[in-house]
């Protein structure tokens, strides 16, 4: 093994926003020549430790050392001073800026303003590594990619000796990814640290050297990746066997409850979003949706749900009796006239499924306020429904005129979807409804979706985490791009089909 | 037909607030801050040069021998130490207590109008001097002395050189503005800030000493416009609320040259003239349309404001974090 | 070092201390500076404050009034700002209901009676108040055009209307002014009830707050701004029609601008100038916020910052000083309420720079 320099040592540091405790008591050192992959489940406080690394958030606790120096970082520009720079999820880029104007932004170089030399020494770089970057295009004009790509040219144009990449495949597609990865091992043989932040146990494998696990918040473990393998990984990082033992009942008379014909979606810059998109859903089955993150499943569900608008397709509902209503063009409230019983559980749940500074009961009313003739609110049925929301599903609250936003994040989506279901709907739509959740509340969920699946709801379930979708979906829709790359049976498939199929079409995941 | 020769040296005296105005509230709102509180500042810089100046009026037994760099540099330090102080509260609040901009902006303005107004109207007698009016002649003359060859070259002496020092430094001010905005690593980085806060912290850039440094020197570039209004439009004579609107035309400006410095030198004089034109309309014995006249500035500045929120293009919006505080953990 | 983070909330008895605090302070730093000015003794500045509010039956009145006033237009504001629109426009808004009901009472002066007047009036004053604040509210529906500024433009076209018909209409000619309207008909005076000229005026926004808090806190409407409010996804999410929340929200709030610039023309003044309206516009926006959009708390603020003006206007009546005293006390009261917002929301940690934060 090679001798190893200790660039970063960080001890105890603990980190909590309000009520939630993001970090607490993680310790964690980065080696220069090194690539450090940070492993963890959503929410289990990987970004929120290296913010505090670049100076984003800063500690409640604990000590930090680079290069054996005691230090504090307090802002960004103090981790830059150190040489770290990160690229977060959420790309830091100023819109109305060119690549080059977004690169030199915050640097100090001696001399004249140049953005002319500037961008001869981006282009250098570009060459070098072989990435395709206009410096003068601007950003808004360019796609996904192309933003990360200036992403990772800032950092390589200001020479940060310790990278870190906050889950930088999300959105990429395999041959970038490939790209991205043999940069990374150029950097690491230049004797760089790179720290990536991921929950792809695949991608650990393959670039990293070394891994360290946080679960909850704690660090849970550290193993070297050469010797380890994915099942010693997942165990640590999910805290149990991933045998999930998610009942999955045989749906019990599927009708065909909503025909979906080649739906076609761009969003407000014109960008398709769904291609010809065709599929049925029936009453009584779960149909899973698989896909890279930003494959359409957002606007799919809500093209469905009345809140995206639709350039070409229908979206036929059939009623009991077969007559069939066209859902194409009706806003939410047009479609509940219609008599259709649709409940959705989006994916921004304080955002879009619940007011934060409301309370429950007040929550509860959000879709039935305009009941009644009167021009005054009814809270008696809205408090009784949140009591009963807050009894069934345990949600621990303090009382039902809590505002929403001070819940954790699973009692949160146990009241949106406990108002959700308590519609008896016809369709219920899901996206990623267990994301942030704790294991039980997950259960949970599952065992709430299987409860409407038998009561003979067709319910459309937006995954991320493919081992859930394949134990609790009866079948299984893949998105690629935008397009449906393929329907397949969740009893019969494995994960192995479901990865290939959801970067099928050359992988052209935009 | 309108006189030109005479009607642009009149537009030109009336655009000189508006353009210092504007220029000082570009660099603010640039940096996010939207500061409401201009229409204040502009009164506190042109009392608190008023202030200096008629302390060190008082102070001389002639007022002939008045010293000329003394009878400019103090009511200059004094209008942009009142201006600063302006600024460093606006800062004080909203960045450092994050208050709101827009109700610290008119706190400010109620503020700086009645201070304004209230030293105008009681300083003779605060300071029991024997005098009925605020009248800085003396100073006045200083700030209003032209180019000695302006009279003697025309019509051209009388459009481009008949002004006081000040409207030159006003020009002059908005070029550099514009400069360091568009062609600086300082300005390329107050832009950042106001458009994408986190983006420009994440790169390192300090952004509240950005956002004080921006705030608080268009506070002193706007101050300037209210001490060009008293000492050489008004020929150095207080009136209590006679700088009257001038402060929220200037907030127009900035919206109607789409945040741009330079564009506001013409755009300043435009406006300038509408608020006089009716002065060289012949209107005959209806006074009243001048009025409606008056009305102009605002229409055209809303139309502005419409089409290019139509247009919807990038370039031509408000810096998109305008307005908003900044707090990093924010989540 | 000095760090910065959020609080968890804190209890009310908690905040209103800091309220009550900040506002205490802010009456100290101006006796400070009374005192400064004036070298009145501290103690008789409060004094004479109080005496100028309170002094006399008639003062009280006017205070009482002053404060109807100041409290309508706040009430105007506040569903627009629930919705997250800076209405900064109800100086324009009460301009334009003034000068329709000063058109009504001028153009049917004396030929026609109080009982169509005054029904005239009234719709003439909301409808334009109204019609002022849609303008913008249309644009800001369809183009997200940027509402802050929009709305303050309008204060000003609206001022040279008014100008404009000052003109037009001036009393005698050439003085620049309408004067007393109807003087000897008082056609379109809104009545008096009995001997006391500002009763009316403080009932109809009595009872104007007490609907407001209810239309708010239990309608329909009230709820459905309070979504917008919060997010616009979540409202389009539950088929709340943004657009039509938008205006509607403003035609209210335009329209109860309106009403106040009828209380003052037809109600009080019987007279319209482009002053009319004296800043309320925006002094009730400073209102509406520090009270956090509540119909209640507003009733205090409105009372505490007219209570300042007046008490103000008496130091200044009393030591012949500039009237405009009163707006830069009120200026620091707003200062210090302001600023104490920020100990609500968030804490300070001290901690020494490199040195061991957790020991």
């Amino acid at each position: 093994m090679r001798d190893k320099q200790l660039a970063v040592r960080m001890r105890n540091i603990s980190k909590s926003f309000g009520q939630v405790q993001a970090n607490s008591n993680v310790s964690l050192d980065i080696y220069r020549g090194e690539i450090l992959a940070l492993l963890g489940e959503n929410g289990s406080g990987k970004t929120t430790l290296m913010n505090m690394l670049s100076g984003i958030y800063f500690p409640d606790g604990g000590t930090t050392e680079i290069d054996g120096r005691r230090v504090t970082i307090g802002s960004p520009k103090d981790a830059f001073d150190y040489g770290i720079g990160m690229i977060h999820q959420h790309f830091k880029l100023v819109n109305v800026f060119t690549a080059a104007e977004n690169i030199v932004l915050g640097l100090k170089e001696p001399g004249r303003f140049d953005l002319q030399a500037a961008s001869e020494r981006i282009r250098a770089i570009c060459d070098t590594y072989g990435f395709d970057v206009d410096p003068n295009q601007k950003v808004y004009d360019m796609s996904v990619s192309q933003k990360q790509t200036v992403e990772i040219v800032k950092l390589l144009y200001r020479g940060a000796e310790i990278l870190i990449l906050d889950e930088p495949t999300a959105v990429l597609t395999p041959q970038e990814t490939d790209r991205l990865f043999a940069v990374l091992r150029n950097m690491r043989d230049a004797g760089k640290a790179i720290v990536i932040i991921t929950h792809k146990l695949h991608e650990v494998q393959e670039i990293s050297d070394r891994v360290v696990v946080l679960r909850k918040g704690e660090r849970v473990g550290e193993m070297v990746t050469a010797e380890s393998t994915t099942e010693e990984m997942t165990t640590m990082m999910v805290g149990h066997q991933v045998a999930l033992d998610i009942d999955r009942p045989r749906p019990v008379n599927p009708k065909r409850r909503m025909r979906i014909h080649g739906l076609t979606v761009r969003d407000g810059e014109g960008v398709l979003k769904l291609d010809n998109v065709s599929f049925s859903v029936y009453s009584g089955e779960i149909l899973g949706v698989a896909g890279i993150s930003g494959s359409g499943q957002k606007e799919l569900l809500e093209a469905i749900a009345g809140l995206q608008p639709v350039e070409i397709g229908s979206i036929e509902y059939i009623n009991d009796d077969g007559t069939i209503d066209q859902l194409i063009g009706k806003d939410p409230l047009e479609i509940a006239s219609m008599g259709v019983a649709l409940a959705f559980v989006p994916e921004d749940r304080l955002g879009m499924g619940l007011v934060a500074s409301m309370d429950l009961t007040d929550n509860m009313m959000l879709r039935s306020f305009r009941d009644g003739p009167s021009p005054f609110t009814d809270r008696r049925a809205p408090k009784e429904l949140a009591e009963k929301v807050v009894d069934e599903l345990e949600v621990s609250t303090q009382s039902v005129s809590t505002p929403v936003r001070r819940l954790s994040g699973g009692n949160v989506q146990k009241v949106l979807v406990g108002r959700e279901i308590s519609s008896a709907p016809s369709v219920l739509l899901t996206a990623y409804a267990v994301r942030g959740l704790d294991v039980n509340s997950s259960y949970m969920i599952y065992d709430l979706i299987n409860r409407q699946k038998a009561s003979g709801t067709a319910v459309v379930y937006v995954g991320e985490d493919l081992d859930v979708l394949l134990e609790l979906c009866d079948r299984i829709l893949v998105l690629c791009g935008g397009k449906v790359s393929g329907i397949v049976d969740g009893r019969y498939t494995s994960k192995n089909e479901v990865g290939m199929l959801m970067t099928k079409l050359g992988g052209e995941a935009r | 037909m309108i006189d030109l020769v005479s009607f642009i040296p009149r537009a030109v005296a009336q655009s000189i607030p508006l353009l210092l105005g504007s220029t000082g509230e570009i660099v603010t709102e640039k940096s996010g801050n939207l500061n409401l509180g201009i229409p204040g500042v502009m009164y506190v810089g042109g009392i608190c040069g008023v202030i200096g100046s008629f302390m060190y009026e008082r102070s001389l037994s002639d007022p002939s021998q008045i010293n000329a760099f003394l009878g400019i540099a103090i009511p200059v330090t004094c209008c942009l130490l009142g201006s600063l102080l302006m600024g460093l509260l606006y800062c004080f609040l909203t960045v450092n207590l994050r208050a709101n901009q827009n109700v610290t902006g008119l706190a400010m303005t109620t503020f700086g109008v009645g201070f304004g107004n209230f030293f105008g109207g009681s300083l003779i007698k605060l300071t029991g001097a024997d005098v009925p009016t605020i009248s800085l002649g003396t100073t006045s003359r200083l700030f209003r002395t032209a180019l000695p060859f302006a009279s003697s070259m025309g019509w051209f002496g009388q459009v481009f050189l008949s002004f006081g020092f000040l409207a030159y430094v006003a020009i002059a001010i908005a070029l550099v503005a514009s400069y360091i905005l568009n062609r600086t690593r300082v300005g390329l980085q107050l832009r950042a800030i106001g458009e994408d806060p986190a983006t420009a912290d994440a790169a390192g850039i300090n952004i509240t000493r950005y956002k004080y440094i921006a705030t608080c020197g268009g506070c002193m570039i706007a101050g300037l416009g209210g001490l060009y209004y008293v000492m050489d439009y008004a020929n150095g004579i207080w009136s209590n609320d006679a700088f009257g609107d001038r402060g929220w035309l200037a907030i127009a400006l900035v919206i109607f040259t789409i945040w741009r410095p330079n564009v506001s030198i013409p755009a300043s004089i435009l406006f300038g003239g509408l608020y006089i034109l009716y002065l060289f309309i012949p209107t005959g014995k209806n006074l009243a349309i001048k009025e409606l006249y008056k009305m102009l500035p605002y229409l055209v500045t809303i139309v502005v404001l419409i089409i290019t929120s139509m247009r919807s293009r990038r370039e031509n919006q408000p810096p998109e974090s305008l307005g908003l505080p900044y707090f990093r953990e924010e989540r | 070092m000095i760090h910065v983070t959020k609080r968890r909330e804190l209890p009310p008895q908690q905040v209103l201390a800091i309220r009550l605090a900040a506002i205490a302070l802010a009456l100290v730093t101006c006796g400070i500076i009374t005192t400064m000015t004036t070298g009145l003794n501290p103690i008789s500045v409060y004094g004479t404050m109080i005496n100028g509010a309170f002094g006399s039956q008639r003062k009280v009145w006017i205070l009482l009034q002053e404060t109807a006033l100041l409290l309508c237009v706040s009430l105007a504001l506040t569903p627009a700002f629930r919705m997250r629109f800076w209405n900064l426009g109800g100086e324009g808004q009460i301009l334009i209901g003034g000068l329709a009901a000063a058109a009504c009472m001028i153009i049917s002066g004396g030929r026609l009676p109080n009982v169509v007047v005054i029904p005239l009036e009234i719709v003439a004053a909301i409808g334009a108040g109204a019609a002022w604040a849609l303008l913008p509210a249309l644009f800001k529906a369809k183009w997200n055009t940027n509402e802050t500024l929009f709305t303050l433009m309008m204060n000003y076209v609206a001022t040279q209307l008014v100008a404009y018909y000052v003109m037009i209409w001036e009393v005698p000619k050439g003085s620049g002014k309408i004067g007393i309207i109807n003087q000897g008909t008082q056609v379109g005076w809104l009545p008096q009830i009995g001997s006391y000229k500002y009763l009316l005026n403080i009932l109809i926004v009595a009872v104007l707050t007490v609907a407001m808090y209810a239309y708010l806190r239990y309608s329909k409407h009230g709820y459905e701004i309070s979504v917008v409010g919060e997010s616009t996804s979540t409202a389009r999410y539950v088929g709340i029609k943004v657009e039509r929340v938008i205006i509607r929200t403003l035609l209210l709030s335009g329209a109860i601008c309106g009403l106040a610039g009828l209380l003052l023309v037809g109600g009080t003044d019987h007279t319209i100038t482009t002053t009319i309206a004296a800043g309320r516009g925006f002094t009730a926006v400073m209102v509406a916020w520090l009270s956090k959009f509540n119909p209640a708390i507003m009733v205090a603020s409105s009372l505490l910052l007219v209570f300042m003006g007046r008490g103000a206007g008496e130091i200044s009546t009393i030591y012949g000083l500039n009237h405009s005293f009163g707006d830069i006390l009120t200026g620091i009261i707003l200062f210090f309420i302001i600023g104490s917002e920020f100990f609500i929301t968030y804490r300070l940690n001290i901690q020494r720079k490199g040195g061991k934060g957790d020991d």
